[in-house]
């Protein structure tokens, strides 16, 4: 017997591609547009969520037949308060710069409606194996997009990956910079990243076509 | 057997395969489409789309051979400055000559061709994926684009700003007449905004002032706007005549008002474009002018305020400097992305004009807000255009509701309906 059924296979899987929470779902958008400038800060960003909605739907999904229904989402919202007050004092203690650049958007995992949508519409019908595997899913299936977001972002408006210059020194005039290449600073501004979120769907829906709406 | 029959040839003999929208395009280019349609009535006119983007270009060649003159000028005249004299423009003097022409063609002619190359490539690559016809929206666009950048903008920047321009600001939209944003302003804001150094600045106006800053034979050329953002008019060597007939540095095709304004007249003539719009927008440009005039008047800001060199500056001369007068005639009046009724094309002009001159002189880090105004209007002219026909319905609803209905003849017809008299 596999550790995995097929099914609990298809929870962590969907999200990745075809059901992935923000080129199909369109949620979570605000943060893989702020944060996205630097590849390292998306994918702290990305284990971050992958972390709360991890840990968050397992607890969610405990205490499941407890919570009354008429104040869960105060109940939710404790516990990924919680959760990303634990994330932002580990940040603040062992990565301060990077918690710096993150800034807000930390705390602001809180209000990430990925996080809220999945205690809702999973976690609390679910168990909490089931929620976990779905919680890792989605929050997979966001920081996969952050990552190739932050990819392009970094590469093509500062000639870094990870701080590496990888494309040579814009002052030194080295590497692709002596041929006359410049950095792209729009891709540096929030606008370019919605515009790189538009291009993933653009691609992800040319490939599946089932994925598009009729109208 | 002429070139059209060899084309029609080639059209016949790829027709139905993948490649035939691209021979298509090249026939239809040359010649008038030899099909009519096949169902239904219709009517056969000669000013269809490609007519009316001809009729563009037509108006835009002076402002471009202008351009050529002026890009050579500017260099040569930077080149005195930096040697201590001062050149007076002259027409014939000084302007049309042949040093001036072959300098500027050099610069100018690698923009319009780059810009024509890779927009058409994108178009034409489009039409075969989408198995549609190749769409004319890029001859005009492909023009408009070398005339609104900087002289020494390089080239594979201007392939980039092209490329993303055309798919992000068109295809994506559906392409030609379906985009709500006018591609040419959006090739010119990605610039703007992704390689900021070449788009701004006292370098980037004359020809080879970049190459040469910091060396000894530096040369340099402030636009007017320049000059007034930071507050140091009385170093400016130009007349208003100067700024009138367009011997001044900016933008390739921005500098001659005089062209413009005949390119604008020759548009109005052929009913291309819309009067209105362009009214409106100068009216809106004189009213924020003047409001600003006013305010130094009556002395709320002194010379020591950063914005005084602009707010300053005679309300009418807004419209001779910067891009102000050839974004009004040439990309407000785009009849796709900007306004369609009648009243809307007013309210959008003025918009267009009044905010222009806003950002102008409020904002220095964009001394050129004409795109940025033209590009916001672009967004509301739907919006416009839907308040002015829902109010039109709502009049003539209250219209009908207080109009009297006169009793029917008896014999079970139309009842009189005085709706008029209401």
């Amino acid at each position: 017997m596999a550790l995995l059924s097929k099914k609990d296979t298809s929870l962590i899987l969907d999200p990745l591609a075809d059901n992935n929470p923000i080129t199909i779902q369109v949620l979570g958008i605000c943060s893989a547009l702020a944060i996205t400038a630097e590849l390292k800060a998306s994918i702290v960003m990305a284990l971050s969520v992958v972390f709360v909605l991890g840990i968050g739907n397992v607890v969610i999904s405990l205490m499941r037949n407890i919570i009354p229904s008429k104040i869960r989402i105060i109940v939710q919202l404790v516990v990924v308060a919680a959760l990303v007050i634990m994330v932002d004092q580990v940040l603040k203690a062992f990565a301060y710069e990077l918690s710096k650049t993150l800034s807000v958007f930390v705390g602001l995992i809180i209000t990430n409606c990925i996080i809220m949508g999945r205690f809702e519409a999973f976690a609390l019908a679910n168990g909490p194996w089931r929620s976990f595997l779905d919680g890792i899913g989605n929050a997979a299936g966001y920081g996969l997009i952050l990552v190739i977001i932050g990819f392009f972002r970094e590469l093509l408006g500062s000639g870094t990956l990870l701080g590496f210059k990888v494309l040579g020194d814009p002052i030194e005039k080295t590497g692709l910079y002596a041929t006359g290449y410049e950095n792209n600073g729009f891709m540096l501004l929030s606008p370019m990243a919605l515009i790189v979120v538009g291009l993933i769907i653009w691609v992800q829906r040319s490939r599946n076509k089932a994925l598009i709406e009729e109208n | 057997m002429s070139l059209k029959n060899n084309l029609h040839n080639l059209k016949e003999k790829y027709k139905g395969k993948k490649m035939a929208p691209a021979f298509n395009a090249i026939h239809t280019f040359l010649y008038a489409p030899n099909e009519t349609t096949h169902s239904g009535s219709h009517v056969r006119a000669v000013d269809d789309l490609k007519r009316t983007m001809n009729t563009v270009i037509m108006a835009l060649v002076p402002v471009l051979i202008f351009g050529i003159f002026n890009a050579g000028y500017q260099h040569y005249a930077a080149v005195d400055a930096a040697n201590g004299a001062v050149r007076q423009a002259s027409l014939f003097g000084n302007f049309l000559t042949w040093e001036n022409f072959i300098m500027g063609a050099w610069t100018v002619l690698p923009l319009v061709i780059v810009s024509y190359a890779v927009g058409l490539a994108v178009e034409f690559l489009f039409a075969v994926i989408k198995g549609h016809e190749v769409e004319e929206g890029y001859l005009v666009t492909g023009m408009l684009v070398p005339l609104i950048v900087p002289i020494d903008t390089p080239l594979w920047m201007l392939a980039v700003a092209v490329i993303f321009g055309v798919v992000i600001g068109k295809e994506v939209f559906g392409g030609t007449g379906m985009n709500i944003l006018n591609p040419a302003l959006t090739i010119r804001a990605f610039l703007f905004f992704a390689y900021p150094t070449w788009m701004s600045g006292d370098k980037v106006w004359v020809h080879q002032a970049v190459d040469l800053a910091g060396g000894p034979d530096a040369i340099s050329g402030e636009t007017i706007l320049g000059y007034l953002a930071q507050n140091k008019a009385a170093e400016m060597t130009y007349s208003v005549s100067d700024m009138f007939f367009g011997f001044i540095p900016g933008s390739v095709g921005e500098t001659s008002t005089i062209l413009i304004l005949l390119g604008g007249l020759f548009l109005i003539y052929s009913k291309i474009a819309s009067w209105r719009i362009m009214v409106s927008a100068v009216l809106g440009a004189l009213v924020m002018g003047v409001i600003f005039n006013g305010v130094v008047d009556a002395g709320w800001i002194t010379e020591t305020s950063k914005f005084y060199g602009l707010m300053s500056f005679d309300f009418w001369q807004h419209l001779i400097v910067g891009g102000l007068a050839f974004g009004i005639v040439y990309m407000a009046t785009d009849p796709v992305t900007g306004a369609q009724t009648n009243r809307g094309k007013w309210i959008y002009g003025f918009f267009i004009g009044f905010i222009s001159v806003l950002i102008r002189v409020f904002n220095p880090a964009y001394p050129e807000g004409v795109f940025l105004a033209i590009l916001l209007m672009n967004v509301f002219a739907p919006t416009i255009d839907h308040y002015v026909i829902r109010g039109n319905v709502n009049r003539r609803m209250k219209r009908a509701k207080n109009a009297t209905i006169l009793p029917g003849d008896g014999e079970g017809k139309a009842q009189e309906l005085k709706a008029e008299t209401v």
